[in-house]
This record gives structure tokens, C-alpha cells and sequence, in this order.
């Protein structure tokens, strides 16, 4: 917003800008064939490409200590939790044709038309903003860390709860329960379907 | 750079993500479609972190706090996508109707003893 | 005590005596009977000494307003004068009588309780008519007395001619009250107050703008309480209840009520000639169409009641020409004799075991087996004839010696020395009353003698069944009441003097022509009788189906019950032998039934009704219940079909929702960017 922002266009793009709108085209084609692939585990699989693209952009956008916990965290832990879902499910491996649920075409439709509004409301807003890349760095290691436990270090200390919390939990769900009380739930179960039929 | 290039690629991301949400039959597909929506925000949260040069980068932090809240979702998700198949032998999200109301046996005598009792009045 | 506190006193005891009786009625059996007869008699004591103490002079008044209310005040009023003075004394040693004929007429009636708590919340709501000086305090008394008319005459629940009674009685009474009580807002809206001495302050000083209406409007109550043509339907069927009851309610008291009214207001009428005359002719059309269907009647109490509405009609029409003083005597006289005629057919009801005329007629000695009633009931039966030296003689004689005045132009309204002269009567009202008058006095000795000879008289193969000696209170009370019967007379020059000062004692032209013609009439029924009595012999007509033992009014009850089921009506009996039938010749049909009034009204107005409800119903049942389950099922089909949606499916659920939020979302963005460009 500058006078020297306000001399950019888009008929000039900078080489930032190209390297972003390639490594996005790459990253919306992964996302797309993530969601509507017929082979359960490549839908993982693309998601890393997904998310690797999305690490690549934060580094562009000069937000690297962001990026390296994407890449950590996403692509190292989230998406092996997911392939061992998949595996844990017994999804089958190869094409399975009903990947997709019948209401495929009114989730199309909500999604374009979502994506319609969206763009032209995003579009309409900020057509005239830059981003101004030069600069000091804003995402660097020194900078995030010191944000982090200079400001933010209470919100921090409470997030460590949330997630001993949600270990708790999902030992607790996941956990095989006794055999006795096992037995009776898979007794249960068929009882009360049949009291809801 | 022009923010318009990361907003619209997270708008395009969130829908991408948003048709997974609601096309997907596999829950465990469910989940990795609500990773794409969160990092559709994440992506968002550093731009406007970026454009706006915040001294106390709060879109950074707060991206921070998302990925560690996605992380723990998908830990909990998982365990429950494990407990719902172990009880049904089958993780498919439009297959848990319980919470569907049929028509039951009383509502569809309901119209013919009221005829009875028109009849009878 | 001062008067005022006695005064206070005579309506407040009975209504005590009410609310403990029923309070008490079930747990203390014991206290029943003192709590129906000592405060009535209390308070029959009590309005004597009121009486005494007022004494003809000048009206005392009290009041005092327990809240406003509004523009026009209502005050606890309190207007005693000559009227009402004696008018209470009648009230309060009738319905003494009366409490003390019902502990032996009632005495196994498991009602008992609420009866005499009934009848004692009656007394106190007619002596509240008869002291209150505020019209709508008296409308809270002429109320009660309604509701409790409707309870009593329904006493024999059980009988279908009681309960059917009982809702006409209150039906059509209230047929008259509604106008009755736009009448009084009429008037008070005139007079701008409630207050009767107001209101008679408002006539005299010509404040009252539309006399003629409030007049008509008041007089429909007043022919509905009174029983007057041709609102006087409901009371034969009255008859249905108790004997004492008809005593009290529906011959001393209720009935009279409305007289008193107009007796009160007597100014307001006054003030509208064709109020006048209008009151007349309907007292006219009472007194001859009432004697003429009492011929007809078989029960003896429908004969009595028939005999009441034409003497009420005999005061309404001293009203109607303008002398209240002749029409409270006749009040007075009547109630004392009409109550002892009620009580003395209670007594021979219960002795006979029916209480049909015809099945009398054919008994041996019913006189031997009830002396004491034999004796009394003659008494009464000559006063009601008029024949002298007894009560009705004199009473009757001021009544018409007042229309004969009337009739010749010399009446003037002098109504005490307050309101002055209102102006005269028309001579057409007078005329109209003296005849019908004189004939309804030929009428009423044919009627009387008939009831005499056929209950006392009859000839038959049976004796009249032995049902005991009757019980010592019923006799007592006969002969208390046959006192004034036989000498109220005596108090004819006496009583102008709390009254309007007009002479009341009898003049030698109505006396000799009244008195020929009730011979004449005495005479006339005689005649017949001999002729028909020898038939009655022959013709076996009649059931007596009760046993010795019951009380009176179990006995009465099975008459009532069994008298339609024996002779197919609940007024008449094919009885050849009947000396009304011989005289009446072709009348006799429908006066047994009352000239068929009841029959124009079904047509009038039970029809139309009975219409109007079917076509409601029709409507209820097929328009507006299409719509109501219209409603419902259509809810039901909505419901179904938004049942479809509720699939299970969450990413449906999820689907509609987002749709849902961008439609919103792009509301507001247009809304946002101002006009949707």
C-alpha cells in the first residue's frame, strides 16, 4: 500500500509471484485429486503433496519456522495417524468404487458455489493490497520463538493441556476394553437396533 | 506479492476440502478433507500475518495453536473412527443413520384410529 | 337497638342460619332444624318489631357505600315504609310456617339440610328485596331468589317432571330478567342513581326522560317473577316441588316479589299512561286465562298455582290503576291464605296418596281422616273466593272498588304526600280491570268450589287410605296461618294508614256485584258436580300407589312421578266426571294445558332454537372440524415429508447447512455493498 507497492500489477508479476501461483496450481491439483480419488491410500498420498505445497507456500510467504512444523507435523505425523487409520479400518487397497457417497453432486454443488462467492467476495476485497515480502524477515525461527514465548506464552502452556488431554482421550476410545464388558456390548448392540427398527 | 494470490488459493482449498467434507463416504477420507479446510486457514492466517506485519505476529502464533489442534482432532478422530468400525465393522459415514426418525408402527395406526373415532362421533 | 340495626338484622339472621345449615348440614344432623326454624323465626320476630317501630310514619333510610363504583353509586340502602314494613312481617312468618311444616313434611329426606338452608337463603334474599333501598342490591336478593327457586323446585331431582320444571322455572324467569335489568340501567342512567327515594325524587322533578321504555323494560322482569301473562308458564310446572316450597316460593313470596316491585317504582309506572294500560291488559289476560285453566286442572297444586298467577294478576291490576295500597293488601292478604291453601294440599296430598283431583273425587271420607286441613282449607278456600267476612274478601274489594274508582275518572295518583299528584289513570285501564276483575271473581268461586267438592266431597267404593295421624308441626302450622286468614280483614281501615292514605275498605257496588258473582259461581260449580258425581261413581279412574308409612314427601314425589305415567299428562285427566269439564265444554281441552302458551313458545322459540343449534352443529361438525382436521393432517403431511430430511446422514445434514450459510452470506454481502450492485 506504499507508493512503491501501489507501481505493482498483475500484468508485471514478480518472480515470487510465479513461483507461488505454480507451487498453488500444484498444490490445488494434488488437494482435488485427494478428494475425489477412488484408491483410498494415493488420497493420502496426495495429501502430502497437498500440504508439502502448502509448506513451500509459507516459505514464500517468508513464514518458515511455520513451515518447517507444517512439514513436521502434517506430513510426518498426521498423515502416517491417517495411513494407519486406513490400514487400522481394513480400507481396502486399490479402487473401490463407492469412495464416494451419493450426494456427490449437491456437495459440487455447494462447494462451487462456495468457492464462487468466496473468490469474488476475497477478490473484490483485496484487489488493491500487497504484500510487502522485502524486509525484514517476519517468520523466521528467532522471530516465531520470540513472539511465542514472550506473548503468547500462557495461550502456549494451555495448548500442552488440550493435547494431554486429547492423548488421554484417544487412548481412552481406542483402548480395547475388557472382555467381559466387550461381550456384552457387542450383545448389546444388535438389541438396540432391533429396539429402534 | 498480491495478496489475492495466497486468499484465493485458501478460498480454493477450503472448497476443495469442503466437497470432501460432504462427498466422502470414508470417514477417514472425512478427516484428511477437514486437514485440507484447516490449512486453507492456516495459509490465510499467515498471509494476512504477513501483510499486515503484526508486531506480535498473532496469525503466526495462532497458526501455531491450529496445527497443534489439528493434530490432536486427528488423534481423537481416529480413535473414534476406530471405535465406530470396531462396533460396526464398517468406518462409512453415511451409514450411521440411528439418529434418523422412521416411521413407526403407532404413527402409521394414528391416522386410522382417528378415522375411527371421526366415525364413531 | 336502634331500627336501622334491627333492621339490618332481619336479612342477615336467615342468611346465617343458610350458610351454617349447609356448612353443618352433614356433620351435625342435630343442629339442622334449630338452624332452619330459629333464625327464620328470629327474624319474623325481628321484622314485627320493625314494623311496630316504623309504624306507617315516615320511611327510614340508611345507607352507606362499601366502594365506589363508578358514576352511578351503589349503596347498602336501606328504605323502609309501610310496604315494606308488612311486606317483611308476611315474609318472615310465612317462611316460619313454612320451616316448621317442612321438619315434619320432610323428616326422613336425606336432603333435608340443604333444603332448609335453601329455603332459609331465600328468605333472606326476599326480605333483602323487600328492605333494600338500592335497585341493584334489590336485584342481588331477586337473583338469589332465582337460583334458590331453581334448586327447590328441583328437590325431587329424581323425577323427570322436577328436573324439566326446574330449568324452565329459571329460564323463563330469566327470560324477563335481562330486559328487567337493562330497565334498571335505563332508569339509573336517567335518574343518575340507583337509590329508590332518588329515583322517585327524579320522576317528581320530571328527570326521567323515557318513562315508557324503562317502564315496559322493567315490567318483562316483573312478569317473569311474577308469573304474568305471558311469561306465567313456568309456574304450574312448579309445581313439581315440594309443597312447602310452592307455599313460600311460589305463593307468598317470590311471586310477590314483583308486585312489591312495582309497587315500590309505582311513580315510574305511573309516569307512562301506556305503561298503564299495557299492565292492565296483561293483568286482564292473566287473571280470566289463569281461572279458566285452573278449572281445568287435576293436580290440586296446579290448581293453586293457576289460582296464584290470577291473583297476582288481581294486584297488578290495582296497580295498574294506580293504587299500590290495594294491591300490597291483596300482597299480604293472598300470601297468608294462598300459603295455608299450599300447606293444607300438602297435608291432603299426603293423606289421599295422590294428588289427582279425579282420584279424590272417588274416595269415601278424605274430610274425617284430616280435620284439621278440612276446616282450614275451607276457610282459605272462601277467602280465596272473596266471599266475607274472611281475609280476600276485603283485599279483593279494595282492588276493584280502586278500578271501579279507575274506571270512572275519579282515581288520581296520590302515592303519599311526597310525590303529590302524578296525574290520573286512564279510565280504559281501569275498565279493562274492573271487568276482567269481576269475572275472574265468578271464575275464581267456580274453581274453588271445585277443588272444595272433589277433595273433600268424593263419592266412591274405596275409603281414603289410612296413612296415620298427620304430624303435630304441619296441623299447628295450618292453624297459625289460618288466623290471619280469617281475620286480616279487621285491618282494613287501619292500614291506609301505612300506606298511600287511599281507603282501602270495600264499596257497596263492588262489594254486592263481587260478592253476587262468587255466589253465583259457588253455585253454578255446584250444580254441575251434583250432576256429574253420580258418574264418578261408575268410572274407576285414578291410582293411589303409596305406602302408609312414607313421609309426605315421599308420597308426594310418587304422585308426581306416577301422575303423568296414570293419565298421560302432567295437568289433566280424562276424567268424564269432572265438573270443570262439563262447564268449560270445548275450553276444556286447551285450558288443561294452558291454552296452549307452551306450545307457541316451542314453536316460537324452542324450534327455532333447536334449528339455529342443528345448523351450529352442521357448521361445528362439517366446516369448521374440516379445517380443524384439516389443519391437523395437513401438519402431518408437512411433518412426513419434513421427516424425509431427517435421513441420518450427517453429510447431508452438513450440506443443507452450508447451503443454508452461503445463501445468508451472500444476503449480507449484497445487504453490506448497499444496493446489491
Amino acid at each position: 500500500m506504499t507508493l512503491a507497492a501501489a507501481s505493482h500489477g498483475f500484468l508485471t508479476p514478480s518472480g515470487v509471484e510465479i513461483a507461488f501461483l505454480l507451487v498453488g496450481l500444484v498444490t490445488l491439483g494434488a488437494a482435488v485429486v485427494t478428494v475425489t480419488t477412488k484408491q483410498l491410500v494415493h488420497a493420502a498420498l496426495w495429501l502430502v503433496v497437498a500440504l508439502g505445497g502448502i509448506a513451500v507456500e509459507y516459505l514464500l510467504l517468508t513464514a518458515e519456522f511455520i513451515a518447517w512444523v507444517q512439514v513436521l507435523i502434517y506430513v510426518g505425523s498426521v498423515v502416517v495417524l491417517l495411513l494407519f487409520g486406513l490400514m487400522l479400518t481394513k480400507a481396502p487397497i486399490g479402487r473401490s468404487p463407492d469412495a464416494d457417497s451419493g450426494n456427490r453432486w449437491a456437495a459440487l454443488l455447494v462447494a462451487v458455489a462456495s468457492a464462487a462467492v468466496l473468490v469474488w467476495v476475497v477478490v473484490d476485497a483485496f484487489r488493491a493490497s500487497w504484500i510487502d515480502l522485502d524486509g525484514a524477515v517476519q517468520g523466521s525461527t528467532e522471530v516465531s520463538g520470540r513472539s511465542l514465548f514472550q506473548h503468547w506464552v500462557l495461550p502456549f502452556e494451555a495448548l500442552s493441556v488440550l493435547l494431554l488431554a486429547a492423548l488421554v482421550g484417544a487412548i481412552v476410545l481406542s483402548r480395547k476394553t475388557g472382555e467381559g464388558s466387550q461381550e456384552t456390548g457387542r450383545a448389546a448392540a444388535p438389541v438396540r437396533r432391533e429396539g429402534q427398527r | 506479492m498480491h495478496l489475492a494470490y495466497p486468499a484465493v488459493l485458501a478460498v480454493l482449498l477450503f472448497c476443495v476440502g469442503l466437497y470432501g467434507v460432504l462427498a466422502r463416504r470414508n470417514a477417514i477420507l472425512v478427516l484428511m478433507s477437514v486437514e485440507l479446510m484447516l490449512n486453507a486457514v492456516n495459509l490465510n492466517l499467515v498471509a494476512f500475518d504477513v501483510w499486515l506485519r503484526d508486531a506480535l505476529h498473532a496469525g503466526q502464533a495462532l497458526t501455531l495453536f491450529t496445527i497443534a489442534v489439528a493434530a490432536a482432532e486427528i488423534g481423537i478422530g481416529l480413535a473414534i473412527v476406530l471405535l465406530v468400525y470396531r462396533n460396526r465393522g464398517s468406518s462409512d459415514v453415511d451409514k450411521l443413520t440411528d439418529l434418523a426418525e422412521r416411521p413407526t408402527e403407532d404413527e402409521q395406526a394414528q391416522p386410522q384410529s382417528q378415522q375411527q373415532a371421526e366415525a364413531a362421533a | 337497638m336502634t331500627t336501622t340495626t334491627t333492621a339490618v338484622l332481619v336479612p342477615l339472621l336467615p342468611f346465617l342460619g343458610a350458610a351454617f345449615g349447609l356448612l353443618l348440614g352433614r356433620r351435625a344432623p342435630g343442629f339442622v332444624r334449630p338452624l332452619a326454624v330459629l333464625p327464620t323465626l328470629a327474624a319474623a320476630v325481628l321484622a314485627v318489631v320493625v314494623a311496630a317501630r316504623q309504624g306507617g310514619g315516615a320511611a327510614v333510610d340508611a345507607a352507606t357505600q362499601l366502594a365506589p363504583t363508578g358514576s352511578v353509586p351503589i349503596e347498602l340502602a336501606l328504605h323502609i315504609d309501610g310496604f315494606a314494613a308488612l311486606v317483611a312481617v308476611l315474609v318472615g312468618v310465612v317462611a316460619t310456617c313454612v320451616q316448621l311444616y317442612s321438619t315434619g313434611y320432610l323428616r326422613d329426606d336425606p336432603r333435608y339440610s340443604s333444603y332448609a338452608a335453601l329455603v332459609s337463603l331465600f328468605t333472606s334474599a326476599m326480605l333483602l328485596v323487600v328492605y333494600s333501598g338500592d335497585l341493584m342490591v334489590l336485584l342481588v336478593g331477586w337473583e338469589i331468589m332465582g337460583i334458590c327457586s331453581y334448586f327447590l323446585v328441583g328437590h325431587y331431582w329424581e323425577t323427570e317432571a322436577a328436573r324439566s320444571a326446574s330449568l324452565k322455572a329459571f329460564l323463563v324467569t330469566k327470560l324477563g330478567d335481562v330486559p328487567f335489568l337493562f330497565g334498571l340501567f335505563a332508569l339509573a342512567a336517567d335518574a343518575g342513581t340507583f337509590r329508590i327515594t332518588g329515583v322517585l325524587n327524579a320522576v317528581t322533578s320530571g328527570d326521567l326522560h323515557h318513562p315508557t321504555l324503562i317502564a315496559l323494560l322493567l315490567l318483562a322482569g316483573v312478569a317473569g317473577k311474577s308469573a304474568q301473562f305471558p311469561l306465567h308458564t313456568w309456574l304450574p310446572d312448579a309445581m313439581a316441588g315440594p309443597t312447602p316450597v310452592s307455599a313460600l316460593i311460589h305463593a307468598a313470596t317470590m311471586v310477590a316479589a314483583g308486585v312489591y316491585f312495582i309497587a315500590r317504582l309505582l311513580p315510574v309506572f305511573a309516569a307512562s299512561a301506556a305503561a298503564l294500560v299495557v299492565l292492565a291488559v296483561m293483568a286482564a289476560v292473566t287473571m280470566v286465562g289463569s281461572a279458566l285453566a285452573a278449572l281445568a286442572q287435576d293436580d290440586i297444586k296446579r290448581v293453586l298455582a293457576y289460582s296464584t298467577v290470577g291473583q297476582l294478576g288481581y294486584m297488578t291490576g290495582a296497580l295498574a290503576v294506580g293504587d299500590r295500597g290495594a294491591a300490597v293488601f291483596h300482597l299480604l292478604s293472598h300470601g297468608a291464605f294462598k300459603a295455608l291453601l299450599f300447606l293444607g294440599a300438602g297435608v291432603i296430598i299426603h293423606a289421599a296418596g295422590t294428588n289427582s283431583l279425579a282420584a279424590m273425587s272417588r274416595m269415601r271420607g278424605l274430610s274425617k281422616r284430616i280435620p284439621d286441613a278440612f276446616w282450614t282449607v275451607t276457610v282459605a278456600l272462601l277467602a280465596l273466593a272473596a266471599i266475607p267476612p274472611f281475609a280476600g274478601f276485603f283485599s279483593k274489594e279494595a282492588v276493584l272498588g280502586a278500578a271501579e274508582h279507575a274506571a270512572v275518572g275519579e282515581a288520581h295518583l296520590a302515592l303519599g304526600g311526597a310525590h303529590g299528584d302524578l296525574g290520573s289513570v286512564p279510565t280504559a285501564a281501569g275498565w279493562t280491570v274492573l271487568i276482567a276483575g269481576l269475572l275472574t271473581a265468578l271464575l275464581t268461586a267456580a274453581y274453588a268450589t271445585r277443588l272444595w267438592l272433589l277433595a273433600f266431597f268424593g263419592r266412591g267404593p274405596q275409603e281414603a287410605p289410612d296413612h296415620g295421624k298427620q304430624p303435630f308441626a304441619m296441623n299447628a302450622v295450618l292453624w297459625v296461618l289460618f288466623i290471619p286468614t280469617a281475620a286480616f280483614g279487621i285491618a282494613a281501615p287501619v292500614l291506609p294508614d301505612w300506606f298511600d292514605g287511599n281507603a282501602l275498605t270495600p264499596t257497596l257496588v263492588t262489594s254486592v256485584l263481587g260478592t253476587g258473582l262468587a255466589l253465583a259461581g259457588a253455585l253454578i260449580m255446584y250444580g254441575a258436580w251434583r250432576h256429574t258425581t253420580a258418574a264418578a261413581a261408575r268410572r274407576p279412574i285414578g291410582a293411589v300407589a303409596v305406602d302408609p308409612d312414607a313421609a309426605p314427601a315421599v308420597s308426594e314425589e310418587e304422585a308426581i312421578a306416577t301422575h303423568a305415567a296414570a293419565y298421560g299428562d302432567n295437568a289433566g285427566a280424562p276424567d268424564p266426571a269432572d265438573p270443570g269439564r262439563l262447564l268449560l265444554g270445548p275450553l276444556h281441552a286447551p285450558a288443561t294445558c294452558g291454552f296452549h302458551l307452551d306450545a307457541a313458545y316451542t314453536a316460537l322459540f324452542v324450534r327455532p332454537v333447536r334449528a339455529a343449534a342443528r345448523i351450529v352443529r352442521f357448521l361445528d361438525r362439517e366446516v369448521v372440524d374440516t379445517y380443524v382436521h384439516g389443519a391437523g393432517t395437513g401438519a402431518r403431511w408437512l411433518g412426513s415429508a419434513v421427516r424425509r430430511a431427517q435421513t441420518g446422514n450427517v453429510q447431508t445434514y452438513l450440506g443443507a447447512l452450508l447451503a443454508g450459510s452461503l445463501v445468508l452470506a451472500v444476503a449480507a454481502v449484497l445487504v453490506a455493498t448497499g444496493t446489491g450492485a
